[in-house]
């Protein structure tokens, strides 16, 4: 208790007068309200959830750099990000291959990189590489959904690249620009 | 027959052990309570499935929503370095005031000839103000790219770090603002950045 014991020990023999001593007792009650407004207050305010950072890499720009090698065409991917939610992916070169417009998300893209992943690796024994092209018709949130796809389809190596024109053709022809 | 009287508890309860306890719970917030930049314009951060936090301290963040690029960067000493390494460059004079002011400000998207003016603004005002991002155009009034290899340089100096360079983008935000802001990203050779998202909700089938 937040007292303190004030009864004098013994009786009141010695005529002394005591003075009497006040309690030492404080009501807390306001005190502890106080605390509890201020720990509703700073429990809102925290954010509890913190941003996550996805980190991306992207191909060295430099244009001295002779090492580049070649990737096969059949194990190449190449993905379009175009206009209202939209994406054209196809195998290979363009033009030679005919591509496929699909949604985003678990039923659309996932599916079809786990297939192709599994083909490729089947048919030439090594990883799909994907190419991530996004039209400028595409936002932001479809450049970090298709990021989300490689990582959760555990594809190793992919890159974002600029768009050719003949892709946007592409694109403009099937209606997703 | 005498009534049998109950005799009645004094109704004060022992509140020294809930104070304590509500002043130690409260302690452990404020001290891990960190003061939220409120973004001056709404960001939409995307969703992924990434768990991995964005680090605490030595980050410099670029904030893109509505075509225009915001610039954070974490530190007080930074943030006064940078300044007057952009003063110098861009032949602008700060005062000590402006400097402090400017150390002050954790997020920021007004061109070089607007700084001052928008330094005098107190932070009601400066919510107000409709900052019209920093140019970032590709061709000649690049202030966006000077602002990061400023800032890249004060951090270097002060604390002998690099910065870890992350996007906060928006969205709806169009990809050829994006665009252009790797653009400068990758011209100073980082090649290496970080795209803000956040948890996806679960269950959404």
């Amino acid at each position: 208790m937040a007292e303190l014991d004030t009864s004098s020990g013994g009786g009141k023999k010695g005529g002394k007068v005591r003075s009497k001593k006040a309690s030492t007792r404080v009501d807390l009650t306001a005190m502890v309200d106080l605390a509890f407004l201020l720990i509703t207050f700073f429990m809102l305010t925290t954010t509890l959830s913190k941003p996550k950072a996805m980190d991306v890499a992207m191909p060295d720009k430099d244009e001295k750099t002779q090492d580049q090698k070649p990737v096969a065409a059949s194990r190449s991917m190449t993905i379009l990000l175009g206009a209202n939610n939209k994406l054209e992916w196809f195998i290979g070169e363009p033009g030679k291959s005919q591509p496929t417009t699909e949604g985003y998300g678990k039923d659309g893209l996932r599916k079809t990189l786990i297939e192709k992943g599994k083909e490729v690796q089947q048919s030439t024994g090594k990883f799909l590489v994907v190419l991530i092209k996004p039209s400028d018709k595409s936002n932001y949130k479809n450049l970090v959904d298709v990021l989300d796809e490689m990582k959760i389809t555990n594809i190793q190596s992919y890159a974002i690249v600029d768009i050719l024109p003949s892709e946007i053709e592409l694109l403009k022809r099937d209606g997703n620009y | 027959m005498p009534r049998v009287k109950v005799q009645r508890k004094s109704t004060a309860i022992d509140m020294t052990a809930m104070c304590d306890v509500a002043f130690l719970l409260l302690t452990f917030f404020i001290l891990t309570a960190k003061p939220r930049t409120e973004d001056p314009v709404p960001v939409d951060i995307p969703a992924s499935s990434i768990t991995q936090p964005i680090p605490d301290d030595n980050v410099l963040m670029l904030t893109v929503a509505e075509q225009k690029v915001f610039f954070t960067v974490d530190g007080n000493d930074i943030r006064k370095q940078t300044l007057n390494q952009m003063g110098d460059k861009y032949g602008v004079k700060f005062t000590p005031e402006e400097q402090t002011k400017f150390s002050g400000t954790p997020i920021f998207g007004v061109p070089m000839n607007q700084l001052k003016q928008f330094l005098q603004l107190d932070a009601a005002q400066k919510k107000e103000y409709k900052q019209p991002g920093i140019p970032n155009d590709t061709t000649a009034n690049n202030e966006l790219a000077d602002w990061i290899r400023e800032a890249r340089k004060a951090d270097v100096a002060l604390h002998n770090k690099a910065l870890r360079i992350s996007i906060k983008g928006d969205n709806k935000e169009e990809y050829p603002t994006i665009k252009k802001v790797i653009g400068i990203l990758q011209k100073q050779k980082i090649n290496k950045f970080s795209l803000i998202t956040t948890i996806r909700a679960e269950a959404k089938k």
